[in-house]
Formats: structure tokens, C-alpha cells, sequence
């Protein structure tokens, strides 16, 4: 096997430059999504020969010909067919401006679970409709939980143009009920693409067809959405998850607070305080492995430290004395529920927030999301899987927190079994309990 | 590493826009932190291969000037490439880090794994029951991988923390959803854990990361000459243990290898790759995966997923 020798030369700086882009896909079944993802990767020349040999073979066993780019992340397809769990899948390609990761998620019974999961991370996500259809419940839920999980962009991508003559006014249409909808939900910035997942279509090349449409392609959004400002590098945060003490000759005193920046920006000879002890310091030095730096922000991962000798251990923060977050024991929060066995207020919970483990309950249930409707439903006994509810929740250690809607990093968490030991929910933080 | 290659990485640090390797680096830093401190027994599985050294690269960032909380493990078919096991011996040398070595000729000797009986025998398979002794007598309960999702259709739904029965199975049923970098490390007696870190990085984010931080890996990854045989269309190191067969022409070719697995199992391709430069180059042009050039996923197609129920890295 012989591989291109007619490589381009070794590019450092370009792809120094390249930054991480987080998406998400949703649709329903057979809105396109797997020839979709198939489309940009191949499009993209992720693909390589023998994954495509593999395709064309695939496509032939089923009786088609040619590829069918679906096929190419059918790892979902045979599972379906056996009925095993459905499970979001990530996927990667890269171009000269950026590497993605997708999460795919696919649109069935653990549909919530599923995408909350792929949401999580997130910068981006890609609701796909099938132009025929238009707006759906399915598509009002997908957009419901990116703003719920507080994805900042949104692509509605309407699929499938070539099978309604690539009719500008189906497209403008389904724009208007989409925006009708978004408005009501907390979503800044949605883009709208016509395309044909299948012929290509204003996914990595201009369509031919939709003069009247002077819009990115999907893949050139995805290159240029501007993603740096979602960063906050205002309120810094540092949950402490590891403390380095070499406690070595050549190191007898040395004593770092490891972990990953949430939020914000560090520098040396910052005035920094630790929580929850309230101490006071400031920062000494900044590392990664062993380089010296001036400032760090998030997301690196960092080891600080501090002037003075205080005690700070693994699921302490550090943040500035006059940014600090929000300490409490009863917070009021939105819980998706992943698991078979539903939730029922009054049981006991292992909880984890940053970096520390505490125990919790929920003490009220106050209503369960309709997500068909988006109504509330405050009869509700307890939340089943896939179920979104807003919780009152009790925890045994305070958590130091800010909501949400402010930081993803510090206002979310997970709720495990004590039993099973496994993620039963995910949570995320509106505020103190009043 | 050298000093223009230290500066450059250092440049590309002090700036506060983070490109993707050192998004990926801060993600992977983060995960080892998180297992390191949640569980009892950590070990990382150190292969000789660029991936287990990439993790390498990271545990230093993530502990130094303290020593790894951790051993590395190293499974030892006994088929290695002679060049890939001094390696690890130079490696572990200049870490001090200690180094625990199951070898899988033991394992046969005592009986818990057997020789596959194959025309093209592999030691593959007998590397899972030698890796669960290992596991069991180290009491290990969380064991760091370097594999991919990238690398195979049946890791694309793989966890950065992957749950592992009391007999090192792996239930695709009952893995836990992971969201946001909150990860749930607890498990029960007898249950351990996988770790994959660069679970989010592919073959040329690796190999860019190589480059940039001026990584060592053993020499033949880049291209040598060596006596090869070719079969079925691929190129075979000949060895010991996989020695020319009857009809067969051995002949010196130019080539590296894009894995470091055993001598039986792992095909060359042709490549004047001489750093970790002309392979990015190489990789980013390349028409054909990397477990492509694996003689054992050639086997069955489903060949990865079962391997991993039983407990294959
Ligand atoms: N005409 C047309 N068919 C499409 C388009 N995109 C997907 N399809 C077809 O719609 C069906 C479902 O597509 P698939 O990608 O498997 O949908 P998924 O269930 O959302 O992953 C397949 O037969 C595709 O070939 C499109 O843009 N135009």
C-alpha cells in the first residue's frame, strides 16, 4: 500500500491556527441527518479510500449503487434494527480553518437523553427538518433543549429543497415558523440553509439551484461562526481537582493547584481568594507542564501557585475576592432524567458539581416539562426517563455555583445512583432556592 | 526537544486564543486529573505506540514536578518490535516512572491464555486474559488507554470513562451517559474502569501534537530499510516469529509503520517519512485509515466490537 507522496509541505502555522468547533446534529428519522453528516465529511475529504470501498460494497449488499454517504455512519442503523440502546456517536473532520467535533444524536425513544448529552458540550448545534415537513414537534423539541442546555448558535438546516423544486417561498416559510418559535425560547443566533444532503447542495458546495438565497454553505458557517466571545474571560473560576506536592529535594516546598480554568483569566500577581474557606493570596505562577506562563484562561488545564501557605484541597475554587460564585444548599434547577427508574422527590442521591461529590434530594418537583407542548405540568409526582422537570434541590455540602445560563462549567451537574453508581440526571442551575 | 521547536510551542502558548491540539491537551489533562484523584488504582497502558506516548507527553503536564500517581503497564506479546521495547525501557528510564511488564508468554506458560492456533498467528486475543491477570493481581481500577474514536466505527459511541464488568467485559448496554466534563467515576468491587483521554483526538491531531511538542517515538514509525515479505498486497516485517514461507521472496524495502502493534500483525506501508513533520504532511494526504494497514481487523469486520466485550484495550 503506498500513500501520496505529493503531500502538501508541513504547515505548522496554519494549523496552529485552527480552532475547535463543538456541534451538535438532531433531526428526526430519515430527515437526512446520516447522508448529511456522510455529505461533510466525505465533501470534506475526511473520508478516506478504504472507508469509502467499505461504503460502496455496503451500498451494493443493500441494492443500491454508487455510495450512499449514510452509510457511512451506519454504526446507528444496525443497532436500531437490533433494538440495542441508542447512543450519541461522535464524529470528526477537519479543514484548514477548524476541526469539528460532531456528536450525533440520534432522533428516537431516548431522544432527550440522547441530545442533552450531545448538547452538553456544544457550541453549535444543526436542527435538520425535511423541507416537505416543515416546522415539527420534533423540531420545536430539538430547539427547545439546545436553548434549554444553552447551545449560543443554531443552524436550521432545511433538507431535502430538491424534492419541493427548490421553492424559495417552502423555504421562507419554514424560516418564519421557526422564528416564530425561536423568539419565544433563549436563542440569539439561528442561521437558515437550503440544501440537498443528498446532491450536495449548499452543504460544502453553492447550490446551482438557489440564486434567490445569498446565505453561507453550511460548511463555510461552520468555518466562520464566530465562537470566541462565548468564551467568559471575565468571572475566573478554578475548581481545584488535584494539588501537585512533588515533595522532592529538588522540590521540597512546592505545592500547585491542578485543574481545568471553568471561566475567566488568571494572572500572576492576581489577588485571588480560595472557596469555601475564603482565603486570601495571590497568584504566584502560572504552569502548564513546564512552562511558565503569564496569564491562563479557560478551557486550559493549569497548575497555580499561591503566595503564603493555605490549605486548599480538591474540590475547593479559587476566583477573584470581589467575583466570587454563589454558595448554597437549596437551588432551584432544571433536571433532564436519564434513567429507567424514575425520580421520586425524598430519595436520596450522590450529586457532582466541578470537582466535588456531595449527596442530595430533591425536595419539590415543581412542574414537569411538556415537551410535545412546551407546557408545565405541576401534577406531576416524578420524572421519568427522558423527562425534563424544574427541581428544588437539598444538598448536604454547599456547592459553590453560578447559574447556569451564566457558566456552563460551575451551574451544572449530575445526579448518580447510590445504589447502581450510575448517571441517573443531569442538572442545571437557575439559582438559589427562594 | 530542540530549541526552535520548544520556542515555537512556547509562542503558540503565551497567546490566549487556544487552537484545537491545546483544546484537546487541556481536555485530556483533565480527564487524567479527574481519574487520578477519583480512583484508588490507576494505571496507564503504555503500548511503545504514539498514542500511549501522547499520553505520556500528558501525564507529565498534568503531575509534574511530582511523580505520575500511576505505573505504566505494559502488555508484552513477546512479538514486539525489538526497537519499540527499548523504547519503553529508555523511556521509563529517563521518567522515572516504574514500569510493570505482563507478559504474555507467561500467561501462556501458566495456562491463562493460549497461542492461536491460526495460519497467521496473532497474539492478539491472548493479550485480554494476560492484561485481566495483570489487572486482578495489581488490584488496578481504572486503566488509561490511547485509544481513538476516530479509529473505528465501533468507538465513534465509546465513553472517555468506559465501564468494565468484574470480568473485563464491556456492556455497550450499560455504559453512563457522560455530559459536559462532569465524569462519574465510581464504581463497585471488582469493577474497573478504561480511561481514554484522547478519545476526542484523531490519527493527525496525534501526530500535529508530536510535532508541536517535539515528542520522541521509536524509530520506526519513520521510514528505514528492512527485509519485508509482501502478502496479500501488504507489506510484512519478517521476524522470529513470523519468519519467510515456503514459495515466498523476502526483499529490502523502504518503508515505516503507521502502528506499533506485533511483528505478526502489523503491515508497512512505503513512505520517505524521515520526523513527525512529514508525517502530518503524509497523514493529511493520505487515502487509506490506519487500522487499514492492521492484518488482525482484517479478519472480521466486526472484529473490533467483539474484542471489546472481551476486554481488548
Ligand atoms: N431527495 C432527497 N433525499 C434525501 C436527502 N437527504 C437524504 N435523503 C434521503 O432520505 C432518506 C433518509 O436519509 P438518512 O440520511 O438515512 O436519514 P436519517 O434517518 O436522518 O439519518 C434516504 O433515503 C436518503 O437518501 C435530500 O437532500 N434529498
Amino acid at each position: 500500500m503506498t500513500l501520496a507522496t505529493t503531500a502538501p509541505a508541513f504547515d505548522r502555522d496554519a494549523y496552529l491556527r485552527m480552532d475547535l468547533l463543538r456541534l451538535l446534529t438532531c433531526g428526526s428519522v430519515d430527515d437526512g441527518k446520516s447522508t448529511l453528516i456522510g455529505r461533510l465529511l466525505y465533501d470534506s475529504k475526511t473520508v478516506f479510500e478504504d472507508q469509502i470501498d467499505a461504503v460502496k460494497q455496503a451500498t451494493l449488499r443493500r441494492g443500491g449503487e454508487g455510495a450512499d454517504l449514510a452509510l457511512l455512519t451506519d454504526g446507528l442503523r444496525a443497532e436500531r434494527e437490533q433494538g440495542i440502546t441508542i447512543d450519541v456517536a461522535y464524529r470528526y473532520f477537519a479543514t484548514p480553518r477548524r476541526k469539528f467535533i460532531i456528536a450525533d444524536c440520534p432522533g428516537h425513544v431516548q431522544y432527550t437523553r440522547n441530545m442533552a448529552t450531545g448538547a452538553s458540550t456544544a457550541n453549535l448545534a444543526i436542527v435538520l427538518v425535511d423541507a416537505r415537513h416543515g416546522v415539527t414537534e420534533q423540531t420545536r423539541r430539538h430547539a427547545f433543549i439546545a436553548s434549554l442546555l444553552r447551545i449560543r448558535h443554531l443552524c436550521l438546516v432545511v433538507n431535502k429543497m430538491d424534492l419541493v423544486d427548490w421553492d424559495e417561498g417552502r423555504f421562507e416559510q419554514i424560516r418564519a415558523d421557526f422564528e416564530d418559535y425561536a423568539a419565544r425560547l433563549d436563542i440569539h443566533d439561528v442561521a437558515f440553509i437550503p440544501a440537498s444532503a443528498l446532491q450536495g447542495d449548499n452543504i460544502v458546495q453553492r447550490s446551482t439551484h438557489t440564486d434567490w438565497y445569498g446565505g453561507p454553505t453550511l460548511l463555510h458557517h461552520l468555518e466562520h461562526v464566530h465562537i470566541a466571545s462565548d468564551r467568559d474571560l471575565i468571572d475566573p473560576r478554578l475548581p481545584v481537582q488535584w494539588v501537585i506536592r512533588p515533595q522532592t529535594e529538588d522540590d521540597p516546598d512546592y505545592r500547585a493547584y491542578a485543574g481545568q480554568i471553568a471561566a475567566g483569566v488568571f494572572r500572576v500577581g492576581d489577588e485571588v481568594c480560595a472557596m469555601p474557606s475564603g482565603f486570601l493570596s495571590k497568584v504566584k505562577s502560572i504552569r502548564i507542564g513546564e512552562q511558565q506562563l503569564d496569564q491562563a484562561a479557560a478551557p486550559q488545564s493549569v497548575a497555580i501557585e499561591l503566595e503564603g501557605d493555605i490549605d486548599i484541597a480538591r474540590g475547593d475554587l479559587l476566583c477573584r475576592p470581589n467575583n466570587k460564585p454563589q454558595v448554597g444548599q437549596d437551588l432551584d434547577a432544571m433536571l433532564v432524567w436519564m434513567h429507567d427508574q424514575p425520580m421520586t422527590p425524598g430519595k436520596k442521591y450522590a450529586i457532582k458539581h466541578t470537582t466535588r461529590w456531595g449527596k442530595c434530594m430533591v425536595t419539590d418537583l415543581r412542574y414537569r416539562m411538556d415537551i410535545q407542548t412546551l407546557s408545565r405540568d405541576t401534577e406531576s409526582q416524578q420524572l421519568a426517563l427522558n423527562d425534563i422537570g424544574r427541581v428544588r434541590l437539598r444538598t448536604t455540602t454547599p456547592l459553590l455555583f453560578d447559574p447556569y445560563r451564566v457558566c456552563r462549567e460551575t451551574g451544572s451537574f449530575i445526579i448518580v445512583d447510590e445504589v447502581t453508581q450510575g448517571t441517573v440526571g443531569a442538572g442545571m442551575i437557575l439559582g438559589e432556592a427562594d | 526537544m530542540d530549541d526552535t521547536l520548544h520556542h515555537n510551542s512556547m509562542q503558540e502558548r503565551l497567546n490566549l486564543r487556544i487552537n484545537h491540539l491545546r483544546a484537546l491537551e487541556a481536555e485530556a489533562i483533565h480527564v487524567m486529573r479527574e481519574v487520578a484523584a477519583e480512583f484508588e488504582r490507576p494505571a496507564l497502558l503504555f503500548s511503545g505506540g504514539k498514542d500511549s506516548i501522547v499520553m505520556v507527553r500528558l501525564a507529565e503536564i498534568a503531575f509534574r514536578p511530582a511523580r505520575f500517581p500511576f505505573p505504566l503497564v505494559h502488555v508484552d506479546t513477546g512479538h514486539n518490535f525489538p526497537e519499540v521495547l527499548t523504547f519503553r525501557d529508555e523511556l521509563a528510564a529517563k521518567l522515572g516512572e516504574r514500569l510493570v511488564v505482563a507478559s504474555v508468554q507467561e500467561a501462556i506458560d501458566q495456562g491463562l491464555a493460549a497461542e492461536d492456533p491460526g495460519p497467521e498467528p496473532s497474539r492478539n486475543r491472548a493479550q485480554i486474559p494476560t492484561l485481566l491477570h495483570a489487572i486482578e493481581t495489581h488490584g488496578f481500577d481504572a486503566l488509561f488507554g490511547g485509544a481513538r474514536r476516530d479509529e473505528e466505527k465501533a468507538r465513534a459511541k465509546e465513553r472517555m470513562l468506559s465501564f468494565r464488568d468484574a470480568f473485563g467485559q464491556w456492556d455497550p448496554r450499560n455504559q453512563r451517559p457522560e455530559l459536559w466534563s462532569l465524569y462519574n467515576g465510581k464504581i463497585r468491587t471488582g469493577e474497573h474502569i478504561r480511561a481514554f483521554p484522547l478519545s476526542n483526538w484523531t490519527e493527525l491531531d496525534v501526530w500535529q501534537y508530536i510535532a508541536l511538542e517535539g515528542i520522541d517515538i521509536p524509530s520506526i514509525y519513520f521510514s528505514h530499510e528492512r527485509e519485508i515479505v509482501m502478502r496479500r498486497g501488504l507489506i510484512c516485517p519478517i521476524s522470529d516469529f513470523f519468519p519467510v514461507r515456503e514459495g515466498e521472496t523476502s526483499e529490502r524495502k523502504t518503508v515505516r509503520f503507521r502502528t506499533v502493534g506485533d511483528m505478526t500483525t502489523t503491515a508497512g506501508v512505503e513512505s520517505p517519512a524521515r520526523t513527525a513533520e512529514d508525517i502530518v504532511a503524509e497523514v493529511a494526504a493520505a487515502r487509506t485509515s490506519e487500522r487499514g494497514a492492521r492484518l488482525d481487523d482484517k479478519t472480521s469486520e466486526a472484529a473490533m466490537e467483539d474484542r471489546k466485550k472481551e476486554g481488548y484495550f
